[in-house]
């Protein structure tokens, strides 16, 4: 046991600590994507090397040395001063780690610069409404006709797909091979004939996320990531990045601590919520299982460091545990509030700009997203504790599908 | 930055581990359950692996390890559901001694102590939360009243709060002092009640956040002997799905019983990182001077122990329910894993105590 990151790593704090402070009232607030403001905070941050720390400088990274360390104290500074860490999206977090593993030297040139700086903005094409928790099942079909890919069907949950440039979507190559190998990795152009987009209105009232609909949208053939029928595996290298992702403890630490706030101000018949010994419980009860979050967080974090893979189980549960409790987090701002709790949308008695109801309806979006609990709970149960898969049903499926 | 476990502290959890479960099967959980066994080839043979030692400064013929370390033989040892005198005997007196005893006391009793040629049990519940008329007041080094929920019951020499919050050893021989077993569910280690009338007694010189620290790490102890009965549990639930067959399937192939294994591990896997962090934040904070305490030790000796008990509780549940109708019975002996659970939870502090103890810590409350 040693939790001190060293001298080095205090100097490097240090460091990031004094640009923070320099940037302080230069650093953008809530950029608009794709504003002057954004892009050039993002140019500032690749420079100084707090973001795309480790992308070779070659495609428009920082090309610094991959360091866990670090990365986690640039990521602890910029939570600590609330200061904007630079754009996220999935053209930035999933498909350049994957152009970086899978793409050839040209895809990497032209694609990973403009997206690391902002200036490209992708979606995700994976889900199809008949292809969720199973994945693989996907149908949207790509044929090779002379020199493009022609692709027809339906994506769903496409996040950002009205402001996306461009898209990286699974799609079905070879309808002849097992469900996981005929499945190719297509990139192309959101202006392609032969797209449309329907957003989806979720029960947050917002549309976070749409539908896209292919009619023979025709993709340069060379606009794969990955050979024919290796998608699946391009896609799987950076999926598992994503499920850690959607339950990061320091989040869920910062939400306490605004739950904290608020309890400690909002009252209920002149009695300040948290002393009213039912809701102290329950805050109480949820700060323990963020420590134990937390603590969990900081194994995995060691292992990485030093390379000692020894707790798969402590992995996989993540996603599955961060998500519930985040979700049962916002709940109790809710309840805490009571009547307060239901104001929504335009109201002049929200509190924390209505982000408590947001995120706990959010969350249960999250829950289901990216893999649902239940899905998480196969592979606790299958990968984690060895336990054998569910038998197929032939019978019902041929009656389903009658 | 390292926050995972040595190779000498894996070892030695692994050779607790290994010792009880050749030397401490089932049949044998049983006897010690019905007074047919005593458990001393369980005390002796792990104070002959310098266990009774752990805590103890090596200058009087202790170890000196700390309380992470602890709390890895406590996971062995709720694992093993084994009749070991620890939590006060090895852990919380050790350290009161070496906390507030004089050197006259620390030279009587930690030597013995460590060799494991004395056990010492602790009477201090009272401390936090005292049920019905209980209570031991202190006149003149003499002790009268009554100390219920004693821990390691048993005991050559019992450490004793009395309602100020002092503490003091008493010799069990000691005259005007009597006592007599508490039975429990949780027929897998001893509890008991003592009386005192005008008992003499030694006192220590434990100031308040010592007494504290002293509570915390029992609390620890506790949460981690949870922790290793409920890993237990969980994995003889996976064993017993993987075998067991039902509609010409073993029911390991359900996902109704995948989920509710999965849900186990998803809960208990965190744990094991909290009870390492709260291990290591109380080292940590005993280590260095006592003008550095930030209260993080505090928090988390609270809070692990309210979220373990939770989480476990719900372990020993989900876990007799795989096991369908034999979880139920004696046969598989489940429930002595269960009880010893449920017990953890009630000592030291129940779950809700503590979150309000925790509360009250931070300044909340009003």
């Amino acid at each position: 046991m040693d939790l001190s990151y060293g001298a080095e790593y205090e100097e490097f704090r240090a460091e990031v600590a004094e640009f923070l402070a320099k940037h302080k009232d230069t650093a953008p607030k809530n950029p608009e994507l794709r504003s002057v403001e954004a892009i050039s905070w993002q140019k500032t941050l690749i420079e100084a090397g707090y973001f795309a720390r480790t992308t070779p400088a070659e495609y428009g990274g920082h090309g610094g040395k991959p360091d866990i360390l670090k990365s986690r104290i640039i990521a602890e500074e910029f939570a600590r001063t609330r200061t904007h860490p630079g754009m996220g999206g999935q053209g930035i977090s999933m498909l350049v780690p994957t152009l970086l593993e899978s793409g050839t030297q040209a895809q990497k040139e032209q694609f990973i610069q403009p997206t690391l700086h902002g200036e490209m903005l992708w979606c995700q094409g994976y889900s199809e409404p008949g292809a969720g928790s199973d994945l693989a099942a996907l149908r949207t079909a790509a044929v090779l006709d002379g020199d493009e890919w022609v692709v027809n069907g339906q994506k769903i949950w496409t996040s950002t797909a009205q402001l996306a440039d461009w898209i990286f979507c699974l799609v079905r190559t070879e309808p002849d091979a097992p469900k996981h190998q005929g499945i190719s990795f297509l990139l192309f152009s959101m202006d392609t004939p032969g797209i449309e987009i329907r957003p989806l209105v979720d029960m947050t009232g917002k549309a976070n996320f749409n539908e896209v609909f292919f009619t023979d949208v025709r993709v340069p053939k060379n606009q794969i990531v990955g050979a024919r029928g290796e998608g699946w595996k391009v896609a799987n290298t950076i999926l598992k990045h994503e499920r850690g992702s959607l339950a990061d403890p320091n989040a869920m630490q910062h939400r306490l601590n605004g739950l904290v706030e608020l309890l400690e101000t909002e009252t209920v018949d002149g009695t300040r919520v948290i002393d009213i010994p039912s809701f102290r419980d329950r805050l109480m009860r949820i700060t323990g299982r963020v420590m134990a979050a937390k603590c969990n967080d900081l194994r995995l974090l060691s292992n990485s460091i030093n390379k000692t893979g020894g707790s798969p189980l402590a992995a996989m549960v993540t996603k599955l545990q961060g998500t519930e409790l985040r979700h049962e987090l916002e709940a109790l701002a809710v309840d805490a509030m009571g009547e307060i709790g239901l104001a929504y949308g335009d109201n002049e008695h929200l509190r924390g700009g209505g982000s408590w109801q947001t995120q706990y309806m959010y969350f249960l979006g999250l829950i289901i997203g990216g893999g649902t609990s239940q899905i998480q709970k196969n592979i606790i149960s299958e990968r984690g504790l060895g336990m054998p898969r569910e038998p197929k049903v032939v019978a019902a499926t041929k009656q389903g599908a009658a | 930055m390292e926050f995972g476990l040595s190779e000498e502290q894996t070892l030695l959890q692994d050779s607790v581990k290994r010792f009880l479960a050749e030397q401490y099967p089932l049949d044998k959980v049983r006897e010690f359950a019905t007074n047919d066994d005593d458990g001393a080839i369980v005390r002796n043979g792990l104070a002959a692996m310098g266990i009774t030692a752990l805590m103890i400064d090596e200058d009087h013929g202790g170890v000196g390890l700390g309380l992470l370390d602890a709390a890895l033989i406590a996971e062995a040892l709720g694992h093993g559901t084994a009749p070991m005198p620890f939590v006060a005997s090895v852990v919380m007196v050790p350290q009161a001694l070496m906390l507030g005893g004089s050197s006259e006391q620390q030279d009587r009793w930690l030597p013995k102590l460590a060799a494991g040629e004395i056990t010492a049990g602790a009477a201090i519940s009272e401390l936090t939360g005292a049920r019905g008329d209980t209570g031991v007041t202190a006149t003149n080094g003499r002790l009268s009243g009554r100390a219920m929920f004693v821990l390691d019951f048993e005991a050559d020499i019992y450490l004793v709060a009395d309602t100020n919050g002092a503490l003091h050893i008493v010799d069990a021989d000691a005259q005007g002092l009597s006592g007599k077993g508490f039975n429990t569910v949780d027929c897998t280690r001893k509890l008991g009640e003592l009386s005192f009338d005008n008992v003499p007694a030694e006192a220590l010189s434990c100031t308040a956040q010592q007494v504290a620290t002293v509570l915390n790490s029992g609390r620890v102890i506790l949460a981690a002997d949870s922790l290793g009965a409920a890993q237990n549990m969980l994995d003889q639930s996976v064993a017993y799905a993987l075998q067991r067959e039902q509609f010409n399937r073993v029911i390991a192939s359900f996902q109704a019983v995948k989920h509710m294994c999965a849900e186990m591990a998803a809960e208990l896997e965190p744990c094991r990182a909290m009870i390492w962090y709260a291990g290591h934040t109380a080292d940590a904070e005993s280590n260095a001077n006592n003008n550095s305490n930030n209260g993080e030790a505090q928090q988390y000796a609270l809070h692990t122990k309210a979220h373990l008990s939770e989480v476990c509780q719900f372990v020993a549940r989900t876990a007799t329910e795989v096991h369908g109708g034999m979880g139920f019975t004696d046969l598989v002996g489940l429930h002595y894993w269960f009880k010893r659970i449920g017990a953890n939870r009630q000592l030291l502090g129940s779950p809700e105590r503590l979150r309000d103890d925790a509360a009250r810590a931070l300044g909340m409350v009003n």
